[in-house]
């Protein structure tokens, strides 16, 4: 559909082991579709585990790695016809990722503004330093920051939710249409958590940023995304609208994932542990 | 800069003994251009005089002041040794960071080059090119040869931490935020790659003034420039061990042995200060991170 | 009845000099607690709050620049501090009294080894028994905690994550030790692991009567298995009580704010942050470590950190501001099917949660 923003098509993908007779046992993704409208700015969450697939998933999408077969487009051109410097800023330019741990984002050695001056070069043609800051200024606006906070410091400097805030305000630097977030939350602390998981709702809701969110937690899923999908070993397991699937999953894997998540309310019935979970134990 | 040379000097003995050295060493060098004799002339002086007021280190069988010869000899040596190092540090850098970052057929191509080089036996071949080049082989292009063929374990070094610093997230982010490749591998990489650098440096120096001394000894360079090798090689075609005239070599040896021992002591000491954790560790507390 | 381990005044610094630069950091500041006979105790808090720190320092497991600087720690199998036993002494308690189940399962099982070396490596000396007399109490162990006993053949790497970890537990708890303590056993494991792990950890210490510090930053975690709940804020502890209280009646601002802004599957009301970070341990805020972030500090907490104090049955706080609390939590509490409104209730009150 020429409509659409993004559209994952029967996506699969082996890693191959080099070698003779090399030939990998199963695929890291297999026959994954999906697609993310246009016009509609959405939180689509894709939930699974260890070796679902998601962060090889997120790194396809982010044209990092090449299916083995299969074609994502974006905006209806497709990915691997992305050659040339040129093109593959361009596109850097509508779809840009926040990764897992904000300590590692950053070059520890180096401050961390380096690359909110640099995206604003690249992408938002300042040359000079005084507009570059402006530009960054801007964009951590949007996040609740601001450059003096962010200015001339080093990642051991801030703490994790604020490094991550400032990530995500590099990511905004370009204005992209498409931010792949990969669990940006599960290494922030507790007391920050919530910010980060808020802000991405504001982003959806008044910058029309559409976020592609991945995660291992649903709880956190349930309450930002709009749109879910369940991923295992490689599959696409379910998708629907977030509210329906994790409150009422068909999918066999879905209801064991929602068994299996820990309740706060448990605090008052010690023996819900006791209780068996369905599923083999692996 | 001055703050952390003091700092060092302070709790590191290593630093200090190794600094002290060289920058005794560089003193002698210098000394040099107050020679009062010209450095290729010989029969100056009286010949073989043993140390004393007039003369320090004596005079050798050529009639040449050891003391000025080896001024001369020292700074000869030390220039040798920091163009080969710096051609080959040059020559490493590039190798090993493109490699490194590019991966697939590049890497490969370059590190079957690297890896034919590292094999190649050096003596030989620089022996090889003396008797080829003969009167053409001079200081600055045995420097060359030198330095293009000192690079490929460095290299392999470098190569190997910029492979895992290709996979660390902020490698990522500085690409999507538009950095080239250029300014990916000199602004966020070299920083950790050059430890190594340094390090290595100090040793590409002693091995370059090494293989120099050994050269030279045999009589495979131009002989009538003073270095310590040359000064070795004129001494043992006159006899001085035997004839007794010892201080003729005694004294380059031991500034050469002082020069290899300060190099060495400086690196080890300048690479844990260097060093990305231990920079790290004394940046901050948050950087510890006691849990 | 003896506290299975009494903790008092604990104070452990890092004490760093780099190239003429000093930092002290004040990672365990003044920590009072007693974990009882048959309890889980679970220790909560977030980075930099000093968790780690405190159970390797309980544990004795700690080296310079960390050093204990005050304060004592007793445990009911030794007759005196742990600080005062030998190396000697030290190393005979570890794994037959005092053992240890970490976050990553292979720090502890040696990846070239089989497993069943890795058994008679911890806990073959302290058995004092024969091998085969050994292996027969090995797989009893096993099979309690149902385990296939052919795990002892796997290499480690052969096994999926959630079993290396309950291997992990079956290996700590082999020698049937007084005291086990669990750092973080959890985190690393897929959710649907999460619930089973957990579950043989809090079947395992039933069956041993053994006393247990769970440490985790997950409050849902802890609801799901600690008894009583100690809530640690930049080296210190700021709450402490039986795990239903904390989540019911949280008294301390941090609490209330931890259990108001916790996500559930069925609940989509809107959650508010708290502004600021956990502070550097290297150069805390002055009096209550808190009150740069706390929505009603006062003064006072500007000047000198709150004593924890006992305001309730098991419930201990050290806030300033918690005192009136105190009055709301007599009233008769609201029915327990909402629960997690009463840590709205304390949250509303300060405008933490809409």
């Amino acid at each position: 559909m020429s409509g659409d923003l993004l559209k994952v098509d029967h996506v699969t993908k082996f890693y191959s082991a080099s070698g003779m007779f090399g030939r990998a046992t199963s695929p890291a993704l297999d026959d994954v579709s999906f697609y993310l409208a246009a016009d509609r700015p959405e939180i689509f969450a894709i939930i699974g585990e260890s070796g679902s697939g998601k962060t090889t998933l997120a790194r396809i999408i982010l044209n990092m790695l090449a299916p083995t077969s299969g074609t994502i487009t974006f905006r209806g051109s497709d990915l691997s016809k992305i050659h040339g410097r040129r093109s593959r800023l361009e596109f850097m330019g509508h779809v840009q990722p926040i990764f897992q741990n904000p300590f590692e984002a950053f070059n520890p050695l180096k401050r961390v503004d380096r690359y909110l001056f640099a995206s604003a070069r690249c992408f938002a043609e300042r040359r000079k330093r005084a507009a570059q800051e402006v530009a960054a200024d801007e964009a951590l606006k949007k996040v609740g920051l601001s450059i003096a906070e962010v200015k001339g410091r080093f990642p051991h400097e801030l703490s994790g939710g604020q490094l991550q805030r400032t990530a995500i305000a590099r990511a905004l630097v370009s204005s992209p249409a498409l931010i792949v977030a990969d669990e940006p939350v599960s290494m922030v602390d507790a007391s920050l958590r919530m910010s980060i998981v808020n802000l991405f709702k504001s982003l959806r809701d008044e910058l029309k940023v559409s976020i592609i969110y991945i995660t291992h937690d649903l709880a956190t899923a349930y309450y930002i995304s709009d749109r879910v999908m369940i991923m295992q070993k490689g599959k696409v397991v379910e998708t629907g609208p977030a509210r329906e699937v994790l409150s009422n999953p068909h999918h066999p894997y879905t209801v064991l994932l929602r068994e299996s998540v820990l309740s706060p309310d448990d605090a008052d019935r010690p023996s819900a542990l006791s209780v068996p979970a369905q599923g083999t134990v692996t | 800069m001055f703050k952390i040379i003091r700092d060092l000097f302070r709790y590191n003995e290593e630093f200090a003994v190794g600094a002290i050295l060289t920058i005794f060493v560089l003193i002698m060098a210098a000394l040099s251009a107050f020679s009062p004799y010209p450095p290729n002339q010989t029969y100056v002086v009286p010949p073989d005089i043993p140390p004393s007021w007039q003369y320090l280190f004596g005079t050798t069988s050529r009639g040449q002041d050891t003391f000025w010869q080896v001024t001369f000899a020292l700074r000869n040596s030390l220039l040798f040794g920091f163009s080969v190092a710096l051609i080959s540090r040059v020559l490493s850098l590039l190798v090993g960071l493109v490699a490194g970052y590019h991966g697939g057929v590049v890497d490969r191509v370059l590190m079957s080059l690297n890896d034919t080089f590292l094999v190649i036996p050096l003596l030989p071949l620089l022996v090889m090119f003396y008797f080829v080049l003969r009167d053409k082989m001079n200081w600055g292009l045995l420097a060359l040869i030198m330095g293009c063929l000192g690079w490929p374990f460095d290299a392999r070094l470098i190569r190997s931490v910029t492979l895992s610093l290709k996979t660390r997230e902020f490698t990522t982010q500085s690409v999507f935020s538009g950095m080239s490749t250029r300014q990916i591998l000199l602004e966020e990489h070299l920083p950790y790659v050059l430890p190594i650098v340094f390090a290595t440096t100090m040793a590409n120096i002693n091995w370059s003034i090494g293989l120099e001394v050994t050269l030279s000894v045999l009589g495979f360079t131009d002989v009538n420039t003073p270095t310590i090798g040359t000064m070795l090689y004129w001494a043992n075609q006159h006899s001085a061990m035997i004839s007794g005239v010892w201080w003729w070599f005694v004294a380059p040896t031991a500034f050469v042995v002082m020069t290899f021992i300060g190099l060495f002591l400086l690196s080890i000491s300048m690479n844990e200060y260097i060093d990305p954790r231990s920079r790290l560790a004394r940046m901050g507390p948050s950087v510890l991170s006691p849990k | 009845m003896e506290a299975a381990l009494s903790v008092e005044n604990l104070r452990a610094y890092y004490l760093m000099r780099y190239f003429g630069v000093v930092r002290e950091v004040r990672a365990v500041d003044d920590i009072s607690l007693e974990v009882r006979r048959n309890e889980i105790y679970g220790l909560a808090g977030e980075s930099s709050s000093g968790k780690t720190t405190f159970i390797k320092t309980i544990a004795a497991a700690i080296r310079p620049p960390l050093e204990v600087v005050g304060g004592s720690i007793k445990y009911s199998f030794l007759d005196r501090d742990i600080y005062g036993l030998s190396p000697e002494a030290l190393s005979a308690i570890r794994w037959k009294h005092l053992s240890y189940i970490t976050q990553g399962s292979m720090n502890v099982l040696n990846p070239i080894r089989r497993v069943r070396q890795s058994f008679i490596d911890f806990a073959f000396r302290h058995m004092g028994r024969s091998k085969r007399e050994f292996f027969e109490i090995v797989d009893r162990h096993l099979a309690r905690l149902h385990l296939a006993p052919t795990v002892l053949s796997a290499y480690p790497h052969e096994l999926s994550g959630g079993m290396r970890q309950r291997v992990a537990i079956a290996l700590a708890t082999i020698c049937r030790p007084e005291f086990i303590i669990a750092d973080e056993p959890t985190t690393a494991l897929d959710v649907v692991v999460q619930k089973s792990v957990l579950r043989m950890i809090r079947e395992a210490q039933q069956e041993l009567g053994s006393s247990m510090i769970f440490v985790t930053h997950d409050l849902t975690v802890h609801a799901n298995i600690a008894d009583r709940l100690g809530i640690m804020y930049a080296g210190r502890l700021v709450e402490e009580a039986t795990t239903t209280d904390i989540f019911h009646n949280p008294m301390h601002p941090y609490t209330a704010h931890l259990v108001g802004s916790l996500p559930r599957i069925g609940d989509s009301t809107p959650k508010k942050a708290l502004a600021g970070a956990p502070p550097s341990l290297a150069d805390p805020p002055s009096g209550c470590r808190f009150h740069p972030r706390c929505p009603l500090a006062m003064d006072i907490c500007r000047q000198a950190h709150p004593t924890l104090t006992t305001l309730a049955a098991n419930h201990r706080v050290a806030c300033y501001a918690a005192s009136p609390l105190v009055k709301r939590s007599a009233e008769p509490a609201p029915a327990p099917a909402r629960s997690h409104l009463d840590g709205e209730v304390i949250g509303k009150a300060m405008g933490l949660v809409q």
